[in-house]
């Protein structure tokens, strides 16, 4: 079955499947679940460094072929998450940026009104910018009248391993929004992953599921395959559900001419 | 003179350039991004930017996340 690319801001990308490179236990794990994943796209995030422990570049664990896209974790509004994709560009590596305003410590939920601020200020600059929210149509609306390359709604809160709590939500804005859909946060389950893609979902993001699991290059893997899965299915057009049985086999002509009566 | 590196305090003996600076606190200076006093200081101008009393700098760098 031939597809089309996942096309954002002109450029193309094979896989539909975005890995986070957060929460691994160590480099050679995230490396080698980079590889596993087929990933295309990575999310990385920018810190202090700390001065008394030297650590490592995360960056070199990264092939150079993969698109790195820079969230701005730590970012309380819009003011902030400019500032850190101000920083982000200043290293060289792109101007590609997930838009993530959080001011909630206890769900994590991301702030929309401060990341359709932050995403009119830096599309305006040139900024490839890949927001990320509470699935609402109006706010998803917003973001693309500012510019946004994508929208990434979350599934459940992020981290949570809960997968598509909010399917009828992010169901609207594939339906309703003319821009990539990915679906990013709490998908915790390749099956997940696989119906956000059933759904017509364009891309999945995941980070926390694959660092998290006891062999995350195995379970990058089953990510791919089941976000490869999910994608075909949803080309391929699922059928309806019915409400009772309807025999995949031939019911009468063998033993009986008519179904027996209950 | 004193100045303020990632909200630390840190005393230098003389006077030092921020090429200097990032050389002796960072590991490497590879996608190490300075910001001195809210400015973004391009890593073209490290050796041509000295540091002052007083100053504030950030040094930041790239860590997992998602």
């Amino acid at each position: 079955m031939t597809d089309s690319s996942l096309v954002i801001a002109g450029k193309s990308f094979t896989s539909r499947f975005l890995l986070g490179t957060g929460k691994f236990k160590n480099k050679k794990d995230l490396s080698d679940s980079i590889t596993a994943s087929g990933s295309q796209i990575v999310t990385v995030a920018l810190r202090r460094i700390d001065l008394e422990r030297h650590e490592e570049n995360i960056l070199e664990h990264i092939p150079s072929h993969i698109t790195l896209l820079t969230n701005t974790s730590g970012a309380r509004n819009a003011q902030e998450a400019v500032r850190i994709a101000h920083l982000a560009k200043a290293s060289g590596c792109g101007n590609w940026v997930k838009i993530e305003v959080i001011n909630d410590s206890k769900y994590l939920l991301p702030d929309n009104q401060e990341t359709i601020k932050a995403t009119e200020i830096l599309a305006a600059e040139g900024f490839v910018v890949l927001p990320y929210i509470s699935p609402d149509l109006y706010a998803a609306r917003a973001l693309v009248k500012a510019g946004a390359a994508t929208i990434m709604p979350l599934g459940s809160f992020i981290g949570s391993n809960q997968g598509l709590k909010t399917k009828e939500f992010i169901q609207v804005l594939i339906n309703e929004i003319d821009l990539p859909i990915v679906v990013d946060a709490g998908i915790g389950a390749p099956s997940q992953a696989a119906e956000a893609m059933e759904m017509g979902a364009d891309a999945v993001l995941v980070n926390t599921a694959v660092a998290t699991a006891q062999n995350p290059q195995g379970l990058a893997r089953a990510f791919a395959l089941a976000v490869e899965a999910g994608r075909m299915a949803y080309l391929s057009g699922l059928p309806l559900k019915l409400p009772l049985g309807s025999a995949s086999s031939p019911l009468t002509g063998f033993l009986y001419d008519e179904l027996p009566a209950n | 003179m004193h100045i303020t590196i990632n909200g630390t305090s840190q005393q230098l003996i003389s006077v030092k350039n921020l090429s200097e600076i990032v050389s002796s606190y960072c590991k490497q200076s590879k996608h190490v991004i300075t910001e001195l006093n809210g400015t973004i200081i391009p890593s073209d101008q490290w050796s041509k930017t000295n540091l002052q009393d007083g100053d504030a700098l950030e040094l930041v760098t790239f860590v997992g996340g998602g």
